[in-house]
């Protein structure tokens, strides 16, 4: 018997229509921006170019807050909150009319495996915008008093690793609160955000109240510095959360951090083991390790430590690893240079602290960014990979001895974001949960997501949440 | 003023004065810095000498907050609910020093400062109420689509440093402490600096109605002169900046609270005998949501 | 290809342990009595329902295409267990499977004979003349086959007569009464008697995985049959819903692959019943490469307990080879 070699299945792009460029996204119209530079979007999987962005420049953004103040004003504020909740119905059928196409577009922009884009982001996305869209009528019994009010103008800055899913997290529950929002996408990974403006276009969503502007870092500075607006909500690394924090300090705005995290993935020995390895697989390799609340710290119980490490190098050896548009991907492409290179800088830190390093045998393409699944064992508390977020397919291995070790071991950090505790023992699973100090505890999984539950961090991961009622409040005056 | 003492006579006894010292870790040191400041009542007349706190009693009081923090945290809510209400008992008992002391500090009359002191009781007992409800009202179950059971429950932020009112002494500075402690975070308050005599009492009643020895750590003296390093402090964890009045002071404030995230309560204009709401108790909650398969 | 007879030709018996000369020693102990036995079986890992189902729903989204695909169809025809097990099969209808069997695809002679006709005790010998000079194998249900409410004499007995008529692989089924009852000595001794008296016959263990309910009780059967000397561990009989699913064959497919670790043996696997298309049946041959590995990719170690699969396989494989959709009335009901 031959070996059952999987022939490439990639998604068709022709679904997708990008064009060679675009404008920004002011007042329900694409504009030319005023003053910034036109700059280029590729795919990582490929370095191709994608299409031509537009920067916006302090004017544009001046344009954006205000087309957004006018729509708050004029429109969206004083709107009855069931026809707000119907555009937001529309958009949230319109994303799941468009879903293909715009997983397609993610996974090219990004880089991440069209499984993920297909199975996990899209449906997220249109689940969020469904689930907040129900609240817009809603408002006086989402816990933040009679008569709670909207905010104002939002100015919201999402990062690079789930670009749509974070603009459905920002804009779903801003809208239905009845706030307008300018919008900044990452840099690498503008085209879903310029696809959504499409789709408000569809709905016919008045003009103003959802801007999409792109830009790198000086665009998102000049937004949330903006004196026209009320609010601020970032995703992205602390580093830039606490800037943010820095620059609205003695103004009115309110604001919302999620930013990084450095979870513990905490393994004991009764853990159900087949479950496990694919939750600790899940928990680093998801998303290229791209992810916030990546399980980046497995803490494995010493009693179990060889087992569990020999069944996860097993396992990774079936990831595989290349082209985001087939549909039998795992890893797809690392987002962008930028963030390899301080993958491989910190993995080299890794191995220069004495950390042992290993991957599986796989072939990376030789165009565009890639790095293998990789995990360090022999890596202690002290060790940089145990304690900065390296934010790609890195996991550090340490070892406990007891829940108390574990728990000490897992808060020994200024984040505090995620957690994972896999153990078939119910109170020991409690116990664990009301120890660790993150946002997030997962028992027996690992990044599950759900516009119902509430998401955010401890400590300097962040402030605020996103999803379910808390999500909501986050928006409205109380 | 001419300096006219009241000699004791047959008739008036010669009063046992009270030293006024910091509260930390449960104890009651003088500042470490060995500084005093002179405190007047609203006419200027002296009333005490109190312990000037310098950074290092700030340093101190961090470090018993935090000792304190998990074991105050990991208590019942019942239980913490039992331990403020406890102090509004004690307190009760205290109303006459309270009173004065207010009424003294506010330049109010007897009779306006006895209402003072009723509603910070009444404000102690209110929030000892919300000890166990907290959960229930701003807690959730998730209705996730899947197999999950997933709920998210409010848990205390950590150490949170007070800058407290400089205005109401007591009824302001119990509308900053309280709204902390109830949901388990531990508190480093630094007093109103020109009336910081209730709050010391306050401390007194601390140690004596079974709040936790670090659980309130109580310093007289200056908010700016402390504030800076609270604000930059690594392990505190959310600060109160009611007592800033300057708005410059304030930002500088929250500019260095920023270093690690520090969840921040802007001063505003507030008016302490109203109905005080969940927003400042909520300000220092974290929410946990805990997610578990439901399967055979 | 895999010296199997190492595997269990001597059954471990509980109280007379007498082990095989291979790494079934380092498991020796575990059966040297119902107690350690026992403990062993609840010793295992558990099994998250909802990890596992996640696991392979998953392995689900593996798009197979091209040339992946007919190797896919062509592997799955050659691990089918072509079955019929009704109280009104007869001889003529015996024939008519056996003639699929070897000729499943009347129109391209290019197609895949199957891996073995499976029927039972009494139709045997009908089932091999027909499949003589072949190689295609004759399985028998036996044991009582479905529910295994006999006695063991009766299940001995059961089993000497397949063997008897020339069945090459007898399908026997477990007590699961007893095995949820907790009487796991009592299962285990039973299959190593079924196992004697199956002698050189292939002998494949019927979990009947839609009664067991649990995936932990999926697991602790699987071990429980392989050290009691199975070759195969088999999803169901068919009978009972739910019969195979992908998440059950998954926990099968664990077991087998930590046996093969912690043993060097190779036990086989067989999901059976419910899998009806070609697209399902491509999920269980992921599910296997990419649990138990290659090795499994073999009718040796891996079956499916079908009999509608192997058309709606042959129209797949038509239309991979013709480009054309096919319709049902060109393939043969049996």
């Amino acid at each position: 018997m031959g070996r059952f070699e999987y022939a490439p299945a990639p998604e068709s792009r022709a679904i997708v229509d990008i064009k060679s460029s675009y404008g920004l996204f002011i007042n329900g119209a694409f504009t030319e921006a005023t003053d910034g530079k036109p700059f280029k979007t590729v795919s990582p999987a490929s370095e191709e170019v994608l299409a031509e962005v537009s920067e916006a420049g302090p004017a544009d953004v001046d344009r954006a807050v205000k087309a957004a103040r006018k729509a708050y004003e004029k429109v969206w504020g004083p709107m009855a909150g069931r026809d707000r909740a119907k555009y937001l119905y529309r958009i949230a059928r319109l994303i799941q009319e468009r879903s293909r196409e715009l997983a397609v577009l993610e996974s090219l922009d990004n880089g991440k495996p069209i499984r993920e884009s297909r199975d996990v982001d899209l449906p997220l996305v249109a689940a969020h915008f469904f689930y907040y869209a129900g609240w817009a009528d809603k408002l006086e019994y989402a816990g933040a008093g009679v008569d709670p009010k909207p905010l104002g103008v939002a100015a919201q800055v999402i990062p690079w690793n789930f670009p749509l899913m974070m603009l459905a997290w920002k804009i779903a529950p801003a809208l239905a609160a009845g706030n307008t929002v300018v919008l900044k996408p990452a840099e690498t990974t503008p085209l879903t955000a310029l696809a959504f403006a499409e789709i408000c276009q569809q709905a016919d969503l008045p003009p103003g109240v959802v801007n999409i502007i792109t830009g790198a870092g000086r665009t998102g500075q000049a937004l949330v510095e903006h004196e026209g607006v009320d609010k601020v909500a970032f995703t992205g690394s602390t580093a830039v959360g606490r800037a943010i924090a820095k620059s609205i300090a003695g103004t009115d705005k309110k604001v919302t951090l999620e930013l990084g995290g450095k979870a513990a993935n905490i393994v004991f020995e009764d853990a159900p083991i087949d479950q496990t390895i694919e939750g600790i697989v899940n928990g680093i390799f998801f998303n290229q390790g791209h992810v916030c609340c990546a399980g980046s710290r497995l803490l494995v119980q010493e009693s179990v430590y060889d087992e569990v490490l020999a069944r996860l190098k097993r396992r990774m050896g079936s990831l595989r690893v290349g082209d985001p548009l087939d549909k039998n991907t795992d890893i797809g492409a690392i987002n962008s240079a930028e963030q390899l290179a301080r993958i491989r800088e910190l993995s080299q830190v890794g191995e220069d602290e004495g950390s042992e390093r290993w991957s599986p045998e796989c072939e990376l393409p030789t165009q565009g960014y890639w790095f293998p699944p990789t995990v360090f064992t022999g890596v202690s508390q002290a060790h940089r990979i145990a304690r900065e977020e390296i934010f790609g397919p890195v996991l550090s291995v340490l070892t406990f001895r007891t829940p108390a070790e574990a728990v000490e071991k897992a808060n020994n950090t200024p984040f505090g974001l995620s957690a994972g505790v896999w153990t078939e023992k119910g109170s020991r699973i409690l116990w664990m949960a009301s120890q660790l100090r993150a946002g997030v505890v997962w028992a027996n999984t690992f990044n599950r997501f759900d516009p119902t539950s509430p998401f955010g961090g401890y400590k300097e991961s962040g402030y605020g949440r996103e999803g379910g009622r808390h999500g909501l409040e986050a928006y409205l005056a109380h | 003023m001419v300096w006219r003492p009241t000699l004791p006579t047959d008739s008036t006894r010669l009063d046992v004065r009270k030293t006024y010292k910091l509260y930390i870790g449960g104890a009651f040191p003088r500042s470490e810095s060995g500084r005093s400041y002179v405190v007047s009542n609203a006419k200027g007349k002296f009333l005490a000498n109190a312990s000037q706190a310098s950074r290092k009693d700030a340093r101190d009081a961090v470090v018993a907050a935090r000792k304190a923090f998990g074991g105050w945290s990991g208590r019942t809510a019942y239980n913490r609910g039992q331990v403020l209400y406890r102090i509004a008992e004690v307190m009760e008992g205290r109303h006459e020093q309270f009173s004065s002391e207010v009424a003294a500090s506010e330049g109010l009359s007897i009779s306006k400062a006895r209402a003072v002191v009723d509603a910070s009781i009444d404000r102690w007992v209110w929030y000892a109420g919300w000890a166990d409800k907290l959960a229930q009202v701003v807690g959730s179950s998730n209705p996730v689509a899947g197999p999950y059971f997933d709920f998210s429950l409010p848990e205390a932020t950590g150490v949170v440093a007070v800058l407290a009112p400089q205005d109401s002494s007591l009824l302001g500075l119990t509308s900053v402490i309280a709204p902390a402690i109830v949901s388990g975070n531990t508190v480093v308050a630094v007093t109103s600096f020109e009336r910081p005599l209730p709050a010391v009492t306050l401390g007194e009643v601390m140690a004596t109605s079974d709040v936790p020895g670090g659980v309130v750590n109580i310093l007289t003296g200056s908010a700016s002169e402390i504030g800076p390093w609270l604000a930059s402090h690594l392990d505190v964890n959310a600060i109160d900046l009611a007592g800033i009045l300057d708005p410059e002071e304030a930002t500088a404030l929250e500019v260095a609270s920023a270093d690690n995230l520090k969840r921040v309560r802007r001063p505003a204009q507030e008016d302490w005998t109203e109905h005080p709401g969940l927003s400042r108790l909520t300000q220092y909650l974290e929410l946990k949501t805990v997610w578990h398969p439901i399967g055979l | 290809m895999y010296n199997r007879k190492q595997a269990a030709r001597n059954p471990i018996r509980l109280g007379r342990v007498t082990t095989t000369d291979t790494g079934v020693d380092s498991l020796a102990d575990v059966t040297s009595s119902e107690d350690r036995l026992r403990r062993f079986l609840l010793g295992l890992p558990g099994v998250d329902q909802v990890g596992a189902e996640a696991r392979a729903a998953a392995l689900s989204t593996r798009s197979i295409k091209t040339t992946a695909k007919a190797y896919a169809l062509d592997l799955a025809i050659q691990m089918i267990d072509l079955t019929t097990l009704e109280g009104s099969d007869t001889p003529g209808k015996v024939r008519a499977l056996c003639a699929k069997a070897k000729r499943p695809d009347p129109a391209d002679p290019t197609a895949p004979q199957v891996a073995a006709v499976c029927v039972y005790p009494d139709l045997v010998a009908t089932a091999k003349f027909e499949l003589r000079g072949t190689g295609i194998n004759v399985a028998s249900v036996a044991t009582a086959f479905p529910s295994g409410r006999s006695s063991l004499a009766i299940k001995q007995q059961d089993t000497r007569d397949a063997v008897a008529a020339g069945a090459d692989e007898v399908d026997m089924v477990i007590d699961r009464g007893a095995f949820l009852s907790g009487r796991y000595g009592l299962v285990f001794d039973e299959i190593a008697a079924i196992r004697e008296a199956a002698g050189d016959t292939h002998l494949k263990v019927i979990l009947e995985t839609g009664e067991l309910v649990t995936y932990d009780n999926v697991r602790r059967a699987s071990w429980l049959a392989m050290l009691a000397g199975a070759d195969f561990i088999k999803t169901s009989t068919g009978k009972v819903s739910p019969a195979a699913t992908l998440p059950v064959t998954l926990v099968m497919l664990e077991a087998v692959r930590d046996y093969h670790e912690a043993t060097g043996l190779h036990i086989g696997v067989k999901p059976a019943g419910g899998i009806r298309t070609a697209k399902d049946a491509i999920k269980y041959l992921v599910t296997v490469n990419e649990t138990a590995g290659p090795d499994w990719l073999d009718p040796e170690l891996f079956r499916f307990g079908a009999s509608s699969l192997l058309n709606d396989l042959l129209m797949q494989r038509t239309k991979l080879a013709t480009g054309h959709y096919p319709g049902p009335d060109y393939f043969t009901l049996d």
